[in-house]
């Protein structure tokens, strides 16, 4: 064949990175981790989710809708810096939507809430779980994702404020007034309570 | 009472729930708390909350994760378009090759259906996230010599940095008569390219380009000393004729 012979020189395509430079700067393999940094960060995902929503099939959408846009914007995100704060960017960007989708609704759940807060004396341990659980469906959607980024999932401020793209001043009186009117509503609970266990 | 308290803002108090104050300062907020029960009966209450969100919610952690969840190619309604594209085009093309049947027919209908199978193996591999090739660029020798043989050729890779495309590697694809090579190529913005590559060329020995247009994944093709190669992409022609006049110059070199 008249084919010239296959140069069997080993050529690299970042000469400048050396022959070990390659494995890390790969396009594709990078990919690959980061399609497994994805896999690593559901469970989290998963438990952010829950608590924001406060329903299993709701947040089950949330994560699948968050990671369909996650794989489908992959290629695309070679920033290698912090995949969880850009995993929860797109997971607060479809809670966003949703909730403008069906703002009405929205209101209508917290209104039914709040009329059934302080029923029973919280003498136990799960009871004030209940209690919590409740007082976040009566925090603002904005209150609640801050509340729940710093309390449950332990970001730090700055993180959050990139999450949610507002500055840290706003995160931090979010926070301040979440856990605050968390706080007093949990408050409101047990003093209800005592009152009835007094009678 | 007062003269502490100035010292501590609402945010000293919620940085010191989370654990996040330096050393110093925590032991400050730490006197100034011993000093006035309101605010640490509102830094316990706080504390409380943290830990309750994670009794309410931790468990959720230790759930099963679903499999779909777990492998991108699950999400195949993405990438169902230009598939859906390329297997119209193959409808299209038998019936093209069935009306046209006949001797003077034959080569045409043999390098249209070349260019088609370039295009189709483009739209079903470039969209893959987790295996996109069965050996990376990382083993070039190996995957050269490994492809080389099994389709019978000589085969290479051209090197097409200096056009923003790197090499992600290759795969072997079963072809009409016979093995074929795919090298697949990506641009910075995660753009791809494959180049196809079979050695039965029939007849020809040389041909010009040839340019194809399949759904939505443009191909040009052409046949250079007995191997046959269509480059296929869903970019401009413009852009996809500079890559392939490239790849036609690096292998004459």
């Amino acid at each position: 064949m008249a084919v010239p012979a296959v140069s069997k020189a080993k050529v690299h395509f970042f000469p400048e990175l050396g022959p070990k430079g390659f494995s890390n700067t790969s396009g594709v393999l990078k990919i690959v981790d980061d399609a497994d940094g994805i896999v690593a960060h559901i469970p989290p995902l998963r438990r952010y989710a829950r608590a924001l929503t406060g329903d299993y099939a709701a947040a089950e959408d949330l994560v699948q809708d968050t990671l369909e846009r996650a794989w489908r914007r992959l290629q695309l995100w070679r920033q290698g810096s912090n995949l969880r704060a850009w995993l929860f960017t797109i997971m607060h960007n479809v809670f966003i939507n949703q909730l403008k989708a069906d703002q009405g609704r929205q209101n209508q759940a917290v209104d039914g809430a709040e009329v059934k807060l302080p029923v029973t004396p919280p003498q136990d341990y799960r009871l004030e779980l209940r209690d919590l659980n409740k007082g976040l469906r009566m925090l603002s959607a904005e209150q609640r994702e801050v509340v729940l980024l710093i309390g449950l999932e332990q970001m730090s401020y700055d993180e959050v404020a990139k999450v949610l793209g507002v500055p840290v001043g706003t995160v931090m009186s979010r926070l301040s007034r979440g856990r605050e009117q968390l706080r007093l509503l949990m408050n409101r609970a047990s003093t209800t309570t005592q009152l009835k266990v007094v009678k | 009472m007062s003269s502490p308290k100035l010292s501590v803002s609402e945010i000293d108090l919620h940085t010191y729930v989370d654990g996040r104050l330096p050393e110093k300062r925590r032991e400050e907020v730490e006197t100034f708390l011993a000093a006035n029960p309101q605010e640490r009966e509102q830094v316990r209450a706080y504390q409380e909350q943290n830990k309750i969100l994670h009794a309410l919610f931790d468990s959720v952690l230790a759930e099963p994760i679903p499999s779909k969840w777990q492998n991108p190619g699950q999400y195949w309604t993405m990438w169902l378009k230009p598939v859906a594209a390329a297997l119209a085009w193959i409808v299209v093309g038998g019936m093209l090759g069935w009306v046209l049947r006949g001797e003077q027919a034959g080569q045409l209908a043999t390098n249209m259906d070349f260019a088609r199978r370039a295009a189709i193996a483009h739209a079903v591999f470039s969209p893959e996230v987790r295996h996109p090739v069965e050996v990376t660029a990382e083993q070039e020798e190996h995957l050269i010599r490994w492809l080389s043989k099994r389709v019978g050729g000589d085969l290479k890779a051209p090197h097409l940095v200096d056009l923003g495309y790197e090499l992600v590697g290759g795969r072997l694809l079963p072809g009409e008569k016979g093995p074929v090579a795919q090298f697949m190529y990506q641009d910075k913005n995660g753009q791809r390219l494959t180049l196809y590559i079979k050695t039965d060329t029939g007849a020809e020995r040389e041909t010009a380009f040839r340019f194809s247009q399949e759904g939505t994944v443009g191909v040009f093709y052409w046949i250079d000393r007995r191997l046959s190669y269509a480059l296929s992409g869903e970019v401009r022609k413009e852009e996809l004729l500079k890559v392939a006049n490239a790849v036609y110059q690096k292998l004459n070199p």
